[in-house]
């Protein structure tokens, strides 16, 4: 059933209390998107404050985390929610864990930045990168915009464009191979180089499991390691 | 239109065979009440619509919805309660396994033998605990004070209340608390060994410590009797009950294993009623 445009509570406070949750994930989203962007300021423009400010900055978005998981617990003692309400919560609690493990790996990132900037800076070997992080990027805020719509539509798409970030990932790697036999002594470098693009790869992942998420909330149903083209069969069925 | 969903919940364990002596097999439940195309009136206004139903035997069976809904005249009609009431008039099929409960010849005595029923309110009668419990029995003539002894503490152990009155059987039973009342109540039903238990809200009138206890017994009451229960606590229905029926201005709306109800109603009066939401 839709349910994107369900009534109010008769608990205005109720009403209130879940509003909050949401607009704290969508802020708590909001800050992976901006520590993952100044991350790519790097790739694109060699630009190294905005790494190093979210290499020192995670902890804000841990303490959303926190924050927000303490806001689920509280509904669930003191609401007892149920359907649609108790959906909310849960998929809000499992994407809590998703963006802050998104944060985790932005800041990963972060780090192999900071850590040898003159060796990451300046070579070529970020040309792919960036653009698959741009890929990412997108794919994160289109998860978000799911979930602030609650469209299940949409966030079927989100969850189907991890698949193209695989392939991406899967041709830079290839690429990056070859750079190392080539030349053994870039080995090092571009080591970290492959580390980033993985990271890069498992934000996606992440992104994809925030859209599943908003299906679950949406629809009800629990599309965790279920096909995408059996999720989509399933929605067009429902529909 | 009703959504009928009575498929049995699965688990991801199901899948897995861990110990062949171990395994259950998946039996389906066989249906104990059927309600086909049932319509009641109380005078000139109709309270139940066109309700259509299996309850199945020996789950518990949680009917919900706001006041007047028609969830307590539909719980009356399966032991014919309702009889009672000079202005009803009731059309449709309700059978009890085999017997049409509403064909002519139906003795309803015998009929409520097998449907028992427990109201919101505890009403032991002021009689000694025993012979409350031992009441049903001797209706039926059974006199051998053995047999009653045997029948009362096994009704009064299935309540889960024999512990707390094997010292004072022969004391009144209005002397106990409102949650043992309503525990006695249970056993005095159960003694004469129904085949169904109508439960009323049970547990609206007890405190939480005594409402839990009348939870802990539906569940275990479940292993031999076929339970029905209506109330208002949605919590409850949804810890105490297999199935749940969703009921609204006499219709019923939406009938499915609990679980699937709680979290993903079909309805969209389901989902608003459950969520305490209005529109």
């Amino acid at each position: 059933m839709s349910t994107s445009r369900l009534p109010n509570h008769i608990s205005q406070q109720f009403d209130n209390e879940l509003q909050d949750i949401r607009s704290k994930v969508l802020s708590m989203g909001g800050l992976v998107e901006q520590h993952l962007e100044k991350v790519l300021s790097f790739f694109s423009k060699g630009e190294l404050e905005g790494a190093e400010y979210v290499a020192v900055s995670d902890h804000l978005i841990n303490a959303l985390e926190v924050e927000i998981d303490q806001d689920c617990s509280d509904v669930l003692v003191r609401r007892q929610p149920a359907a649609m309400d108790l959906r909310l919560v849960l998929a809000v609690s499992k994407t809590i864990t998703d963006l802050e493990r998104m944060g985790d790996e932005i800041e990963k990132i972060a780090r192999l930045i900071t850590h040898e900037p003159t060796v990451l800076s300046g070579n070529s070997y970020y040309h792919s990168a960036s653009t698959l992080g741009k890929h990412v990027a997108l794919m994160v805020r289109n998860s978000l915009d799911t979930f602030s719509r609650m469209d299940s539509g949409a966030a079927l798409q989100v969850a189907m464009a991890d698949r193209e970030i695989d392939i991406e990932t899967g041709a830079i790697l290839r690429e990056l191979m070859t750079y190392m036999m080539e030349d053994p002594r870039k080995i090092s470098p571009v080591l970290d180089v492959i580390l980033a693009v993985r990271a890069l790869e498992r934000v996606g992942d992440h992104a994809k499991n925030v859209a599943e998420n908003v299906i679950y909330l949406v629809e009800g149903r629990n599309v965790r390691h279920v096909s995408l083209e059996q999720i989509q069969k399933e929605l067009e069925q429902g529909n | 239109m009703v959504t009928n969903n009575q498929a049995k919940p699965t688990s991801a364990l199901d899948s897995i065979k861990i110990d062949v002596d171990r395994a259950s097999p998946t039996i389906k439940p066989q249906t104990c009440l059927h309600v086909d195309g049932l319509d009641l009136f109380y005078g000139g206004s109709q309270a139940l619509n066109n309700i259509k139903m299996s309850v199945a035997e020996k789950k518990v069976t949680a009917f919900i919805g706001p006041s007047g809904c028609g969830k307590s005249t539909l719980l009356r009609c399966f032991n014919r309660m309702n009889d009672l009431i000079s202005s009803v008039r009731i059309t449709g099929k309700v059978h009890l396994k085999e017997q049409d409960i509403y064909a002519k010849d139906v003795n309803v005595a015998l009929l409520r033998q097998r449907v028992g029923m427990v109201f919101q309110k505890p009403n032991p009668f002021p009689k000694s605990i025993y012979d409350n419990v031992a009441y049903g029995l001797r209706i039926q003539g059974i006199k051998g004070r053995k047999i009653l002894d045997e029948a009362v503490e096994r009704a009064l152990r299935s309540a889960a209340l024999w512990e707390e009155v094997k010292d004072r059987l022969t004391e009144s039973a209005l002397g106990l608390s409102g949650g043992q009342q309503q525990r006695l109540v249970i056993a005095r039903a159960i003694a004469i060994e129904p085949e169904v238990l109508l439960l009323d809200e049970p547990a609206s009138a007890l405190d939480p410590i005594s409402t839990l206890k009348i939870e802990e017994l539906i569940y275990e009451l479940k292993n031999d009797y076929t339970i029905v229960i209506v109330t208002h606590n949605m919590q409850q229905a949804a810890r105490v009950s297999d199935y749940t029926a969703f009921m609204y201005l006499g219709d019923l709306i939406e009938f499915g294993d609990t679980t699937t109800i709680f979290t993903r109603p079909a309805e969209k009066k389901t989902e608003d009623y459950i969520t305490g939401r209005y529109g």
